[in-house]
């Protein structure tokens, strides 16, 4: 009776039968790292704006107040973006003719809003409030990275349920002093520093770590 | 030996021989094979495999439907907002009990009727499963998010909630399924090759010798192949008993009067075994007729899973009984009520089908007649299939439609596309099941030549 | 859904019947003994859309909802998997003062039911008005609302109002309808004769003002009022008793007996939000044993609200109820002949106990004819309440709040015989649809081309704007400035929160533009007026006018109590007024629908699918009659009949209500619109068709006859049913007793054991469980239902749909038992069909501490908050409906489709920004209002202090206008809910179960006069 394999083919089943372990797993990984880059998350992916606004200009070396812009951070669920009057307060005195301005004049002119590109965006289905974290010590750049660094403003955090959650159930490694809050260049104690202080201000400002569903969804 | 009692006592003892006299190593390979190979495709297996492939195909439909309307297309209400699919998967899985029950149990207690019928019960199973699988996917409203059951890491640092029984189902059937299947595919390797050696043409050569992964049959080929099967047996056995209790708990887990018993487990158990072995009867003689196989699958095979039938029908009658003692005894008014819905409520009529086709009908069992007669045992097993499917009906159904709160009460309808869903699995479970018979040995070659001898060594004592 | 068999006799017809009055949403053709054929009838319900729901709720169309769906299936199925598209930010330009981005504005403004203000609060996101609130300080709202008033918000938003103006069906200009109507003046004859103008009740004073002054411009002019459902008899009444139409207000809170003829004060009717309250502030019973209850005695045709929480109720034709109302003056003294037509409905012993009763409680009772009864039984009441001494008491009379009283019926009747007549140029109707709704012998559509030029302005391309040349779209309150006066006469000023979305315009401007001013503005109109008549000048008004438009009411202008004298001789001259036709016969009930009103309010899903008091029937009205009368005429629920009244007849469906009088059928105005949107056209019959000027609310002689077909009403909870020898076999309701779900005592039971409604295993089986229970440091939320103070207005289950946006189904879907309410009001009866005891129970989730949902979630999409709730996160759910099926509550609801609403951009504005809009295949529930209790919370940690008690207040608390309903930190024992919970009286829903919610109730206590056995 004539062989219908040759005897390579044993090598070759063994081989796929081991192989077909580590493919799955690499696959499994693969899709993971997907979903964890930048590509997916958006994360340090520098947003192009109807006009290069610079927060490292702004708020880091002009140290411009974040609530200059932001009004409502401190009152509502939305930090609030400025509008274009608020620009017009300086830049009707300064820079009143560079081109780079153009769509903000415009903007004031015809009446018309600049569309900003949003860069944090939360899904629907997720409640976020500015005024309660600010009111706890939670810092703009805890969540917002440098800000004062970056020239074109960009995600700082995956805003993944987990990158909340890592904040919310241990708050005493972020949580910061209520009067550095808005400080762009704050650098947090190292390690151990930092626990204490957190610890201590965890109750000071009694921060409860909130993690049932209805903090964020409804 | 002849008498009634002697035979329910000693079954196994029975002189009459597994397989039809005269038959050779020979023969038997060539009976079996030959279906496979020379046998070729016959008008009647075409004519059979069309209808279940249309049936598949209505399948196709109402599932794409179902993804673009919702499972608002099913007569699913509140307050059942459990209907056909929930019912039609824990029918789907007790059917899918007896395969691995007769390969695993019965080999473990060396019982040697099942060598004729265990493949293509396993088959049954396998293909069952699927079936009852598809359910638990397609009743949630969201089924593009079955991964939330799963366990993995991800994202949102959440796991499945492992206190609800939906998740323990996710385990249990997708282990029984797996378990199920290598143990048919270790079972079929050395048949896979004898047709393998078989086969004439060049195609059928390579692909069965793929399938029968470089079997040549030696010592060490065989003690490994009986060893794999032990191990098996012995996972797949505790399964048998598992799976069923787990899908019961999706109930008894509830607090709905009518799910929430303690008596569920063992009678699933039972429940699924009677319609298993149902199943299996009403597949094996149509086959065995059509095929000629009537000397491989003996009256005695027949007879004896009869006789299984009735056992597992009598601790089903049990388990009712209990349920309704329970409901009376315990002076719980809700499960009072919920025993007087089903016999005045609006579905009395189903539950009243229920008990005559689990219990009374099947009481017919204890003649031998009724056992020996092809017409009359077909006819009981569809009976009992239809009441095991009832029985989940009425468990599902009529607890749910009028629990707790009265002003909530409805009657809940299956609309068209509940059929047809249904209708539509059997188009799958059978399409599946043609395709099988087709293209492999759907009895047990090397099983049944063990049979071979033993018949023979037996002639001298009779 | 009432398609349960009766359990006595296998298939029997009157099952069949039951049956498929439930279920099914069509007619169709069926011989009786096909009907008791299940599998037909399973056959047709397995058709997979019943016919009449191609066109669903709030506009969704079938095949849309189709394609939508594919859509959404698609989206949903990628989110899994897809990243989120990029979303832009548009900021202001020049930023609005006091608007915080992100931070809900209020303001007080003003509604309007048959021209009566109730004073309301709306709240504001960014400059989009989203909910609708009571205003505390406003006298007809004191912080309730009604259906009406919730479901007003969806109107604003309706993508079927009227857009554009329209001239002679091509689209047209506001400032082109403004120079046509200039020309159309000056063509006019300098006395303006032929200029007619047609509006609803009015008492906007500057409305008002500004028709006297055009008027005054064209003395031949003339002004007509007409509403389908006035406050005629009432005007009538007041007129035949004092010789003038004034208005009568009432005091409930200081009324100790109070007996209703046929009045349903506590739905309907001006100053009804305030009356509610009153009411229930007197079935209070936080006193304890000691406490003091009201007895309620109600004589009515058809069950209502208001009838349902009467400690008596009589069944009584409304013809009869001139007989009873008769009886009773006499039996208080009061001078009058006994009835022509005397009635065997009404007990002697009845009339005598209720006399005393009253009699025993001068000028602390209180005796209220309703809008149907004709004007001598108002009068009558006027009679009895002067014998009793009411007056200035309980009974307060004023001067008419309208802005010119008329009898309105009378007033169309004078415009349709001039327009007849060829006597009118122009006429002008004002937000009124006179064409549907006018009386059938009118012929108003007829009449009304005989203008010469027709001016429509509405919210709506009505039937009557199609006859019109001219249509206008009216601006929705919430886009006006205007004013009007509450049931006592306190002006409310209706400010704009929002700029209209359309091209709508008020009644002022569109007066405005006849009487030359069309340059003014309604502010200016509104403001013009009110400074020309205040005495304050410049910085004085200039004050008085912010604080009004602050409290949406010109304080002190409430109108003050007259003294009237009874005219001796209203009696002879209310003879010729009894109701007319053989009273003998079958007499029919015309009545405004519990809903839908008379029609204005048809086309909101909201109120389409409410289930209405008593029936639960949900998108119909129907011939509702007794079980009496339906044994005798052989009738049942679900018959479709043709109804005949003189020449004129109709098509209805039967439904037989318990409790409703023999011999009396009961038609629901305001169904069976033909041109009132996606929503409101279709469903339900029109039953202005039977209506005659003659005798507009009740009539006799009403033949019906069977048409062989059968209709199918979606009603929400199943009822009793009939079986043929006609023994009620009311399944529900006894099981509903036998569980002890509805508590009840009377008062004399409640003084005797003030605990009966405490359950001894209750107690004993709080700490029967192996698990832990949970730690609620803290706050932990709870809920406390008065059952005595609930009226079943509904008012809860709208503010909470509006609040939560949930979705509207369509009767398809709610046949089929998919409604969406997140609270819904059970209702039971107990005794006999003829006249039975009706109980409400409003069931929100029950919050459990055991929740049974919770544990059985697969991807615990429902899981246990700190404070106690039981949280739903949508984006969770994968749509198991385990949770809905463990519920032993069935609060929970599931969305089979996508009903939600995501393609009429017009809607996405109304949406509480707050709450998720739920996708298909989602479970979704109560949450108390969660993204209320996590604002309050907010605000309280930003403050550094804990949440006051009544600081959150959930949608269906702040709308109660019987305040039964109260929320609160359960673990505060100084809160309200607390002390509630702390009362005797306080039960939780099978609490056998152990669920331990946190819902629980107050047992209902019943006053009834030992002297009446019934």
């Amino acid at each position: 009776m004539s062989q219908i394999f040759h005897r390579s083919t044993n090598l070759v089943s063994r081989v796929s039968i081991y192989g077909a372990v580590l493919i799955i797993g690499a696959l499994g990984y693969a899709l993971y790292a997907i979903a964890m880059s930048p590509w997916y998350t958006d994360q340090n992916v520098k947003r192009q704006q109807p006009v290069p606004f610079s927060h490292r200009h702004h708020a880091g070396e002009l140290g411009i107040d974040c609530r200059y812009c932001h009004t409502s951070v401190e009152k509502s669920s939305f930090a609030g973006v400025p509008p274009t009057q608020t620009c017009m307060t300086c830049h009707s005195q300064i820079w009143t003719n560079a081109s780079m301005l153009e769509p903000v004049r415009a903007s004031y002119r015809d009446d018309t809003s600049i569309p900003w590109i949003r860069v944090n965006a939360l899904p629907d289905f997720v409640y976020f409030d500015h005024s309660i974290h600010i009111s706890k010590g939670i810092g703009c750049t805890t969540c917002h990275g440098q800000i004062a660094e970056m020239a074109l403003t960009e995600r700082a955090g995956t805003l993944y349920m987990s990158w909340c959650l890592n904040c919310h159930r241990q708050p005493e490694k972020f949580v910061r002093d209520k009067s550095e809050v808005f400080n762009p260049f704050y650098e947090p104690p190292s390690g151990a520093k930092q626990l204490e202080l957190g610890r201590k201000l965890v109750k000071e400002y009694k921060i409860q770590s909130y993690q049932h569903c209805s903090t964020c969804h409804r | 030996m002849d008498s009634e009692g002697s035979h329910n006592i000693a079954g196994v003892t029975e002189p009459e021989p597994l397989i039809g006299p005269g038959h050779t190593f020979e023969t038997v390979t060539d009976k079996i094979s030959s279906i496979v190979l020379t046998r070729g495709t016959t008008p009647g297996w075409v004519f059979g495999f069309l209808i279940a492939f249309s049936l598949l195909m209505l399948l196709n439909l109402v599932v794409t439907l179902l993804m673009i309307k919702g499972v608002g297309i099913w007569g699913i209400r509140v307050p059942t907002a459990w209907g056909f699919a929930i019912v039609n998967f824990v029918w789907w899985i007790g059917i899918g009990h007896a395969g691995t029950l007769i390969s695993a149990i019965l080999l473990l207690l060396h019982q040697k009727w099942r060598t004729s019928i265990n493949r293509f019960a396993e088959a049954m199973t396998i293909f069952a499963v699927m079936c009852a699988g598809m359910f638990p996917l397609l009743h949630m409203g969201r089924p593009w998010l079955f991964f939330y059951l799963m366990p993995y890491p991800n994202p949102m640092w959440m796991w499945p909630q492992f206190r609800s029984p939906l998740v323990w189902d996710v385990f249990a059937v997708s282990t029984y399924f797996t378990v199920s299947l290598l143990f048919w595919f270790v079972g079929l390797i050395p048949d896979l090759a004898t047709l393998r050696d078989r086969a004439k043409n060049k195609a059928a050569k390579i692909i069965y010798g793929m399938l029968s992964m470089g079997w040549r049959g030696s010592a060490v080929h065989w003690s490994r192949y009986e060893t794999a099967s032990l191990l098996l047996a012995g996972l797949a056995t505790p399964l048998v008993v598992s799976v069923h209790t787990v899908v019961s708990f999706d109930f008894t887990i509830g607090i709905i009067p009518g799910w929430h018993t303690t008596i569920f487990p063992p009678y699933f158990v039972a429940g699924a075994i009677y319609s298993g072995f149902a199943m299996v009867l009403t597949l094996a003689i149509p086959i065995r007729k059509y095929y000629h196989l009537e000397d491989l699958v003996t009256m005695r095979h027949l007879e004896t899973m009869a006789k299984v039938m009735l056992a597992t029908g009598l601790i089903v009658a049990y388990g009712y009984a209990i349920e309704a003692f329970m409901a009376i005894y315990s002076g719980d008014p809700y499960e009072r009520y919920m025993l007087w819905n089903r016999i005045h409520g609006p579905y009395r009529g189903l539950y009243f089908m229920l008990i005559a086709c689990n219990i009374v009908i099947p009481q017919s069992l204890w003649s031998r007649r009724v056992r020996r007669s092809i017409p009359l045992l077909f006819i009981v097993s569809l009976v009992v299939n239809t009441g095991m499917w009832l029985e989940r009906f009425v468990i599902v159904v009529i607890s749910l439609s009028r629990d707790f709160i009265p002003s909530s009460w409805a009657v809940y309808l299956p609309t068209k596309w509940d059929w047809a869903t249904y209708l539509g699995t059997f188009g799958l479970f059978f399409t599946l099941f043609y395709l099988f018979i087709r293209f492999l040995p759907m009895i047990s070659i090397v099983e049944v030549r063990s049979l071979v001898h033993e018949t023979s060594e037996e002639k001298p004592h009779s | 859904m009432s398609q349960d068999s009766n359990p006595k006799n296998s298939i029997d017809l009157a099952a069949a019947r039951a049956k498929l009055a439930g279920e099914g949403g069509r007619r169709f053709w069926q011989s009786l003994e096909e009907l008791s054929d299940t599998k037909e009838y399973r056959n047709f319900l397995e058709n997979e859309f019943p016919a009449n729901s191609e066109k669903d709720a709030d506009g969704i169309n079938r095949r849309d909802v189709l394609k939508l769906m594919a859509a959404s299936a698609a989206m949903a199925g990628l989110s899994a998997c897809t990243k989120l598209p990029t979303e832009k930010i548009v900021p202001y330009v020049r930023p609005p003062e006091q608007i915080i981005p992100g931070r809900p504005l209020f303001y007080a403004t003003s509604t309007q039911q048959g021209g009566v203000a109730t004073g309301v609060l709306v709240e504001s996101h960014m400059g989009r008005p989203t909910k609708i609130e009571g205003n505390p300080e406003h006298p007809g709202s004191l912080g309730g609302t009604d259906v009406f008033t919730q479901a007003s918000i969806l109107h604003l938003y309706d993508p079927d109002r009227s857009q554009t103006v329209v001239f002679e069906g091509r689209v047209s200009t506001w400032s082109d309808f403004v120079a046509a109507m200039g020309n159309a003046r000056i063509r006019l004859s300098p006395k303006g004769a032929g200029l007619r103008f047609l509006t609803r009740t009015v008492t906007s004073p500057t409305f008002g003002s500004q028709m006297r002054g055009l008027l005054a411009q064209f003395p031949e002019a003339k002004w007509h009022q007409y509403e389908p459902c006035s406050q005629d008899s009432a005007r009538e009444g007041a007129r035949l008793a004092f010789g003038r139409p004034v208005n009568t207000t009432y005091h409930f809170d200081q009324a100790d007996v109070i007996v209703s003829l046929d009045a349903d004060f506590l739905s309907r009717g001006p100053g009804h939000v305030r009356y509610a309250r009153e009411f229930a502030s007197r079935r209070d019973l936080s006193a304890g044993p000691a406490s003091k209850l009201n007895r309620f005695y109600a004589a009515e045709s058809m069950p209502t609200g208001t009838g349902a929480s009467s400690d008596h109720r009589l069944p009584l034709r409304s013809t009869d109820i001139d007989d009873l109302a008769r009886q009773l003056a006499a039996a208080v003294g009061v001078a009058v002949p006994p009835s022509a037509n005397a009635s065997a409905k009404i007990p002697a012993a009845w009339v005598s106990a209720v006399a005393r009763d009253l009699a025993a409680h001068r000028g602390s009772s209180l005796v209220i004819a309703g809008e149907q009864q004709p004007a001598f039984v108002h009068a009558l009441a006027h009679a009895i309440n002067a014998a009793l001494g009411n007056v200035g008491k309980t009974v307060v009379y004023t001067e008419s709040i309208e802005a010119n009283p008329v009898n309105q019926l009378e007033s169309l009747r004078d415009l349709v015989n001039d327009l007849n007549a060829g006597r009118v140029e122009i006429l002008v109707i004002i937000d009124g649809n006179p064409v549907y709704d006018a009386p059938a012998d009118f012929n108003f559509a007829d009449a009304l081309q005989n203008a010469k030029l027709r001016v429509h302005s509405g919210l709506y391309k009505d039937e009557t704007a199609e006859l019109c040349h001219w249509h206008a779209p009216a601006a929705h309150f919430l886009e006006s400035w205007s004013d009007a006066r509450a049931f006592d006469g306190t002006v409310g000023i209706v400010q704009p929160l929002i700029a209209p979305l359309y091209d709508g315009h008020t009644a002022h401007e569109v007066l405005a533009a006849f009487s030359g001013d069309s340059g003014k503005s309604g502010h200016d109109l509104v403001r013009g007026y009110w400074q020309s008549q205040r005495p304050e000048k410049d910085k004085a008004f200039e004050t008085l006018w912010e604080t009004s438009l602050h409290d949406g009411l010109i304080a002190g202008t409430a109108l003050p109590a007259i003294a009237v004298a009874l005219h001796a001789d209203f009696v002879s001259l209310g003879r010729q007024q009894t109701a007319s036709g053989d009273a003998s016969a079958l007499e029919v009930v015309f009545r405004p629908d519990p809903s839908i009103g008379d029609g204005e309010y048809a086309n909101n899903g909201w109120l389409q699918e409410l289930p209405k008091p008593v029936t639960r029937i949900t998108w119909d009205n129907a011939a509702m009659i007794s079980p009496g009368t339906a044994q005798h005429l052989s009738l049942t629920t679900g018959d479709y009949v043709s109804l005949k009244l003189v020449d004129r007849s109709m098509h209805a469906g039967v439904f037989i209500v318990p409790g409703h009088a023999d011999n009396c059928v009961t038609l629901h105005l305001g169904y069976g619109r033909s041109r009132a949107g996606n929503v409101g056209t279709g469903p339900g019959f029109n039953a202005y068709l039977l209506r005659n000027s003659a005798s507009p609310s009740v009539a006799h002689g009403l033949q019906i006859e069977k048409t062989g077909e059968k209709y199918y009403f979606a009603s929400t909870q199943q009822q009793y049913t009939i079986d043929v020898e006609g023994h009620p076999a009311e399944e529900e309701s006894q099981a509903a007793f036998s569980r002890d779900l509805v508590r009840i005592a009377t008062l004399d039971e409640f003084r005797k054991d003030p605990a009966f409604a405490k359950k001894t295993e209750e107690e004993e089986t709080k700490d029967l469980t192996i698990y832990p229970g949970f730690k609620y440091e803290g706050y932990s939320w709870g809920m406390s239902i008065d059952l005595n103070r609930c009226i079943g207005c509904n008012a809860c289950v709208v503010a909470c749909q509006s609040e939560n946006n949930i979705a509207v189904v369509g009767k398809d879907q709610v046949m089929r038992g998919r409604a969406m309410h997140w609270i819904r009001i059970d209702t039971y009866f107990r005794g006999n069909l003829e006249n039975p005891e009706m109980y409400y129970e409003p069931l929100p989730c029950m919050q459990c501490e055991n929740a049974p949902c919770e544990y059985v979630c697969p991807v615990g999409a429902t899981t246990h908050s700190p404070e106690g709730l039981n949280d739903m996160t949508y984006n969770r759910c994968v749509g198991t409906r385990y949770c809905s099926n463990n519920c032993p509550y069935k609060v929970r609801r599931f969305n089979f489709f996508l009903y939600s609403d995501y393609k009429t951009p017009s809607l996405y504005g109304m949406r509480n920004p707050n709450v998720t809009v739920r996708s298909r295949g989602v479970m979704e529930k109560c949450t108390y209002c969660v993204q209320r209790i996590n604002a309050a919370r907010i605000r309280s940690e930003e403050e550094n202090r804990t949440i006051r008690d009544g600081e959150i207040i959930t949608a269906c608390q702040s709308a109660c206008p019987a305040e039964a309903i109260v929320f609160g930190n359960i673990n505060d024992p100084n809160s309200r809910v607390s002390k509630l919970k702390a009362q005797t009286r306080d039960y939780s829903l099978l609490d056998d179960l152990n669920t331990r919610p946190r819902t629980t109730y107050l047992a209902r206590v019943r006053n009834p006069n030992p002297e009446i056995r019934d």
